[in-house]
């Protein structure tokens, strides 16, 4: 069976995390920051090892940018 | 415009005309609402106390505004409690807005069945009067408006303070001082102490107004508003019809001009609405630091509060933790006053305080990162998160708007017995403060267990009827010490009556206390004089109860 993107919550400890994501640019330029949080989202797209939940992730995050415009 | 702010008169202190220097066995320097609670918590354990304030009136606006569930237990000790409940606006929900949209809301939903809600919001003008008119009833203080301290000398033995007032300077010699003397703290620079941390490059901009609209009594709270763009704002309900805003104003900005009605109008008619009518109680800008003493003993100087530590506004954490400071330090300077603890035992109000503190400049600090980023990067992370919330509840938790003040869980404390392994679960563990629950009282009215608890050494132990209580009780009379005597509390099931039982006991009248303390018959408890659990066990027994108790004096 495959897998769907989960949508409940399961993480804890939110503030150390996002502190984590914000530290990890630090000193960084701006696109360095870009290639920084690609290189994260391609780690953990191989520690989940499904390529059709990383699709359907990227799916739910293009619809939530809208048309671009913002 | 404001309210009349209460002032106090000052009278000349009687050693202005005499020369004398005034002996007290404590001086507290400051009378907000720390330095206060500090003198009310001393003359409660019988402590004769100065209490000293460069000014002669209450805080203007509202300041410290949220009151936490624990800082009213403590209040409810000093007698403050009920009023401050009474006069307080109670409220659970808060929304969280971006831009023009709701992100979403949440219910702090309260710990059911406590004497006390997770907070309540008051001006802190109304809380410093509450403390003042129970100081009034209270022959053991000496409070003296200004009073001004102007020289710190300390030996082994004790502190002389030089005091100058509108007539005449005076000196003070005192075995103990509390600083409580605020953000600014004079005794802090007196004592050339480094002040560590950071410093925001942000200005908030605070309006106190009055306005008779209908609202709900909630928190809101905004990111990138429409009517302050770029910023943040906030707004919270007080009593009397005033609301709290606060507005982002950033870094570069002219602050007489900020704080103008006509520059702030703008603001408030943007959050508000173009029609609401108000009319401002005050209006402050405020800049903010998260940063702490390296101690805050200082030999015979203990610092408490903003004057020991500094957080950003967002959580509420500033004077709940200051409270929260003197209900730590209190029962150990009454022990080692007394001569029934050593001294050492000060060393755990470092410890844990210092702690308190750490977790408080920790939440604050990451809830200023996310309300106010500062770099564009951070920035996109922050509108990402947001964004994102709105459809997708799972990343609601990353959204910080400011993490509610709790009381700090003392870990590794040098005066806790750890649990014996698999005795408990975590929940209430050794360092925990107590939780409340209710409970009937002996003579059939219901009260709520807090209020049993406190000012001494108690043991709260679950017994299965009176006999078993009776046998426990004359076993513990036994230990008997007169300085720190350890008073059994004991918790009957519900059905049990406690008449005829000679020793202080509540029955468990909806089985609350057993769930929270995970009771059963036989499980002991010790607490601290401040509520927070020492020691706990799953049989009773007087002597390991000594050793815990010997531990929390820091006997060694």
């Amino acid at each position: 069976m495959m897998n769907a993107l989960r949508l409940e919550a399961r993480l804890s400890d939110h503030d150390r995390l996002y502190d984590a994501f914000i530290r990890m640019h630090d000193g960084l330029s701006e696109a360095e920051s870009q290639k920084a949080s690609a290189k994260l989202v391609l780690l953990l797209a191989n520690h989940i090892g499904e390529p059709e939940v990383i699709l359907e992730a990227i799916e739910r995050v293009r619809a939530d940018m809208g048309d671009g415009s913002d | 415009m404001p309210a009349a702010r209460r002032t106090f008169p000052f009278v000349t202190p009687p050693e202005v005309e005499t020369g004398r220097t005034a002996e007290v066995p404590i001086t507290i320097v400051g009378a907000g609402p720390v330095g206060l609670s500090a003198a009310l918590d001393l003359a409660a354990r019988g402590q004769r106390v100065l209490l000293l304030d460069r000014d002669d009136v209450v805080s203007d606006g509202s300041r410290a505004i949220c009151i936490a569930k624990r800082t009213l237990e403590i209040s409810d000790r000093l007698g403050i409690g009920e009023r401050l409940l009474e006069k307080g606006v109670k409220w659970n929900v808060g929304r969280v807005f971006f831009r023009d949209q709701e992100v979403y809301h949440f219910n702090l939903l309260p710990v059911d069945a406590q004497k006390f809600p997770a907070f309540v919001n008051i001006q802190q003008y109304y809380w410093e009067e509450y403390l003042i008119d129970r100081i009034a009833d209270e022959p053991l203080i000496d409070l003296r408006w200004k009073n001004e301290v102007t020289g710190v000398e300390q030996d082994e033995n004790g502190v002389t303070l030089s005091v100058e007032t509108p007539a005449g300077g005076y000196r003070v010699r005192a075995e103990w001082v509390i600083a409580a003397d605020g953000a600014h703290s004079p005794m802090r620079a007196m004592l050339g102490l480094d002040f560590q941390g950071r410093i925001f490059e942000d200005h908030f901009l605070i309006a106190d107004v009055r306005f008779k609209h209908e609202h709900p009594d909630e928190r809101w709270f905004w990111f990138d508003p429409p009517f302050n763009p770029g910023q943040s704002a906030l707004m919270h309900k007080q009593p009397d019809d005033v609301w709290r805003l606060d507005f982002q104003l950033g870094w570069n900005i002219d602050r007489e001009e900020a704080v103008k009605p006509e520059n702030v109008t703008p603001l408030v008619r943007g959050m508000l609405g173009p029609d609401v009518e108000f009319e401002y109680e005050w209006i402050s800008i405020y800049t903010f630091q998260c940063r702490r003493l390296e101690r805050f003993l200082h030999d015979r100087v203990i610092f408490a509060g903003d004057a020991a530590h500094l957080v950003s506004p967002f959580g509420a954490r500033g004077a709940n933790s200051g409270v929260q400071d003197i209900d730590n330090l209190g029962w150990k300077l009454d022990l080692v006053m007394r001569g029934a603890a050593p001294r050492d035992l000060l060393e755990s109000y470092d410890h844990e305080r210092v702690q308190a503190a750490d977790e408080n400049i920790l939440n604050s600090t990451r809830a200023t990162d996310f309300i106010t980023p500062k770099t564009p990067v951070s920035r996109a992370w922050r509108d990402a998160v947001l964004e994102l919330a709105r459809t997708h509840e799972a990343i609601r938790p990353f959204i910080n708007s400011g993490r509610l003040s709790t009381p700090k869980i003392y870990e590794d404390s040098p005066i806790e017995t750890p649990d014996a392994p698999g005795e408990f679960t975590p929940d209430m563990k050794p360092g925990s403060p107590a939780l409340d629950a209710p409970v009937r009282l002996a003579d059939g009215s219901d009260g709520w267990l807090l209020e049993q608890l406190g000012e001494r050494f108690q043991a709260l132990v679950f017994v299965s009827g009176t006999a078993m209580a009776e046998g426990m009780a004359k076993a513990l009379a036994a230990t008997g010490e007169e300085k720190a005597a350890i008073e059994p509390l004991f918790v009957l099931p519900a059905g049990i009556s406690p008449s005829g039982l000679e020793a202080h006991a509540v029955v468990d009248r909806d089985g609350l206390v057993a769930e929270r303390y995970q009771g059963r018959a036989g499980t002991v408890y010790l607490l601290r004089p401040d509520q927070h659990v020492a020691a706990r066990m799953r049989h009773f027994e007087p002597a390991a109860l000594r050793r815990a108790r010997d531990r929390a004096m820091g006997r060694g």
